[in-house]
């Protein structure tokens, strides 16, 4: 069975587990509902062969509802080819089960959405974050939060305070100017 | 006619004394036996490397002895990102260091923070340390380290290390003897 007829197939054997799919420039992707992860995950590696994960990642959707989606690559090296799934998870809930029991390697993914979105992963065996030290009161990829960052202080551990943007946030403009104007840089925001 | 005359003539060790003031003597010491401590946190460490190295040779001025334990070293370069949760370590590594010491601030991230206006990096090390020469650069080349060093070496060779010594050293005694 070669690669799209397996994908074509997919969505009939997960049948009703698929909320939605969609297909873009060759890359198929299903959302699925949080509560069906992880039966979906433990299908797609021992029957349809997806034996490696390739990345988890996390969008704060900031001001939708639910507020973050997840979005779990998947790949098989047998069959050489992807598939990705996709859930959202609303703030209130902000959890959704591990899948690290399927693949190990998902283990640390989970942890770094863990410090740096703060959805929380049920059944995780180490769920500590993994670049911010232990006792970080924030979530430093959130929208909300700021990019010069929070002032916190860990005695003896670690400290932060907030970084000097002059005025504005670092943005870009896209235009045809020279590179001093198109270049990042902080600007104050046009009234 | 009054004779001069040496004070205490010695054949034996005739051209080999030379009279100096004991600050200098101790700075030209100092000054030409820099052992670093090579605080490598990112980039910048590639080009501190190259310095040690043979084509750059960081031991024409001495400071060749790359030491990772900071209890023999006199100067700490600091060289790459210092994020926040490397901070109290750097401090910590510069806090066990043995007085005389320096610290050079090698390339923008540990002068300023560089690019990085962020929420986990150090907006410039002398937040923390006392710095005594910061080289710009992104990273900073292996010349640009050197004359770095040069420079510490020059604003040593100015300090009245023994003097400050000794006054401090008075003052303490005064303080404990009072």
């Amino acid at each position: 069975m070669t690669g799209p007829e397996l994908l074509a197939s997919l969505g009939k054997l997960l049948g009703p587990k698929i909320q939605e799919k969609t297909e873009f420039r060759g890359e198929t992707t299903f959302t699925i509902l949080p509560g069906d992860l992880h039966e979906v995950a433990q299908f797609c590696k021992d029957e349809l062969s997806f034996d490696y994960l390739l990345d988890i990642t996390s969008v704060d959707n900031f001001g939708d509802e639910p507020r973050f989606a997840i979005v779990y690559e998947l790949y098989s090296m047998t069959l050489a080819i992807h598939l990705r799934l996709k859930l959202r998870v609303s703030e209130d809930e902000g959890a959704v089960a591990t899948v690290s029991d399927i693949w190990p390697t998902a283990n640390w993914h989970e942890r770094e959405i863990y410090d740096m979105m703060g959805i929380k992963f049920t059944g995780h065996p180490d769920l500590r974050r993994i670049l911010m030290w232990d006792g970080y009161p924030y979530f430093p990829l959130r929208k909300e939060f700021p990019l010069e960052g929070l002032p916190s202080e860990m005695p003896d551990v670690a400290f932060t305070s907030a970084a000097p943007l002059e005025g504005g946030p670092f943005v870009t403009s896209p235009s045809t100017a020279t590179a001093k104007d198109r270049e990042p840089r902080a600007r104050r925001p046009a009234l | 006619m009054r004779e001069t005359r040496p004070a205490a003539y010695d054949s034996k060790i005739e051209g080999n004394v030379i009279f100096t003031r004991l600050d200098a003597a101790m700075n030209w010491m100092r000054k030409n036996s820099l052992w670093p401590m090579p605080m490598g946190l990112a980039c910048c460490a590639i080009e501190l490397m190259a310095t040690a190295a043979s084509r750059f040779d960081i031991a024409r001025f001495g400071a060749e002895v790359m030491r990772f334990s900071p209890r023999q070293c006199d100067v700490m370069i600091v060289a790459g990102t210092v994020t926040y949760k490397m901070a109290l370590a750097v401090k910590r590594i510069y806090e066990q260091m043995p007085e005389p010491k320096w610290v050079i601030a090698m390339g923008a991230c540990a002068s300023t923070g560089g690019m990085y206006r962020s929420y986990a990096v150090l907006q410039g090390i002398d937040q923390l340390l006392p710095v005594d020469v910061y080289i710009s650069g992104c990273p900073p080349r292996p010349e640009a380290l050197l004359e770095g060093l040069m420079k510490l070496q020059e604003k040593i060779s100015a300090e009245p290390s023994f003097r400050e010594q000794k006054r401090k050293l008075m003052e303490q005694l005064d303080e404990v003897m009072a």
